[in-house]
């Protein structure tokens, strides 16, 4: 095939790795990789719901004397959305060839990323119940505290990619060290969503 | 199924519509606890059902080149239980008949879904290897040099493996004929007929086929 052909006296080194697989790795390792994130939310997520349908006062929830600051994570919410709006402006930047653009993006989105982490640490200190206090106090912790561990490993990924865009890296036609976190970040954002409208306004 | 998470823009794509969709669950739910479990149910299943129902994107044509002297005619056969087929054997004669001919015999090696997710394929290759070599002394015999392999259980992905190494000028795909066959049943043949610009010859062989 000419295609082959071409790429094979373009390409040095050894040759391109033959695939034969009905599912590419590609495919399959995201397939593998969102289905490991689902199955663990999804145990968090049924724990929270066993608590919460079993809770004698299931009527008002969360149950007594627990107050959850649904205006403070609403705010930080807002931040985490706009944090995945300058991440997109990032790459769409970048695949413009505008690199002034994608650092700005970059930087912006770990910006409003850390705020967003810091302010959930706050918010802990602030809530006002520990993880011994009740099953409740217990999921919310184990949900939220997921998906912080989640905002940390982004925040790790868009630092390396922020600091090899300062360093000169990526063009308009190379750009998965961008793209990558990019796609992990608005993950993370789609799974905060869910907690956030479960736990703090359903 | 397409992939949410396929790029980044597809990702992104995929955000704005969980914002959409929590923001009626949520409106839902203020209404009325039920009402909003009604609506995600919904929302659930309009998710499911508009990333189950978009297909991947085929992929694209591939233009098959002649390789190799210009008196050398390529002929790639691909066939499973025809492989023993006289008429197999016979067309594959004709074809390298008056030219300098190179026969690659591809032969799928079959599996369950199960045993292939299972990566069980011991069997099947096994199986595949023993027509392969059944074949391949029946060529020799009749005068016809080829060698043999076995190739992915998929048989578009076992041409288009042994065509990155062997371009062939022709591709010979033998099958039962309609109604025993499954791979006309997926419409292997009019696949591969899109995917390979090389000339393809689709033999029908009514031999039975194995249990």
């Amino acid at each position: 095939m000419s295609a082959h052909v071409e790429a094979a006296e373009q390409h040095h080194g050894p040759p391109v790795a033959n695939q034969s697989s009905r599912v590419s790795p590609t495919v399959l390792g995201m397939f593998l990789f969102i289905a490991s994130e689902a199955m663990l939310f999804g145990s968090f997520f049924t724990a929270y719901f066993f608590v919460r349908v079993v809770s004698p006062t299931a009527e008002s929830w969360p149950p007594e004397p627990f107050h959850l600051p649904v205006f403070v994570a609403g705010v930080n919410t807002a931040i985490l959305l706009t944090s995945s709006f300058t991440m997109h402006w990032a790459l769409q930047s970048i695949k413009r060839g505008n690199r002034a653009g994608m650092k700005a993006g970059l930087v912006l989105t770990f910006a409003m990323g850390l705020v967003f982490l810091l302010t959930q640490m706050i918010e802990y200190a602030h809530v006002g119940f520990n993880t011994g206090d009740h099953a409740f106090a217990g999921v919310f912790f184990g949900l939220t505290g997921l998906h912080g561990a989640h905002v940390f490993v982004g925040l790790t990924l868009l630092g390396m990619a922020t600091v090899r865009a300062f360093r000169g890296h990526f063009t308009a036609e190379h750009h998965h060290g961008v793209e990558l976190p990019g796609i992990y970040w608005h993950f993370v954002d789609i799974m905060w969503i869910v907690v956030y409208a479960t736990i703090y306004l359903l | 199924m397409r992939n949410p998470f396929r790029s980044e823009a597809e990702a992104y794509r995929f955000l704005l519509m969980t914002v959409g969709a929590f923001t009626l669950i949520v409106a839902g739910a203020f209404v009325n606890r039920w009402l909003g479990v009604a609506v995600w149910l919904v929302v659930s299943a309009a998710a499911v059902q508009f990333y189950f129902r978009q297909r991947a994107e085929p992929p694209p044509r591939a233009h098959v080149e002649h390789v190799g002297p210009e008196d050398e005619r390529r002929i790639l056969v691909i066939a499973n239980e025809t492989l023993g087929g006289d008429e197999l054997q016979a067309l594959i004669r004709e074809r390298a008949e008056g030219v300098r001919e190179q026969v690659l015999v591809v032969c799928p090696a079959l599996n369950s879904p199960v045993r292939h997710w299972a990566s069980d394929e011991d069997a099947a290759r096994a199986g595949a290897q023993a027509r392969l070599d059944d074949c391949l002394a029946a060529l020799a015999a009749a005068g016809v040099e080829a060698r043999g392999e076995t190739g992915d259980a998929d048989p578009l992905q076992a041409i288009e493996d042994a065509l990155r190494t062997f371009g062939a000028d022709e591709i010979v795909i033998s099958t039962h004929p309609e109604g025993h066959s499954h791979w006309l049943e997926r419409g292997v043949v009019s696949h591969a007929r899109e995917r390979f610009d090389a000339p393809i010859t689709h033999l029908v062989i009514d031999a039975e086929p194995e249990g």
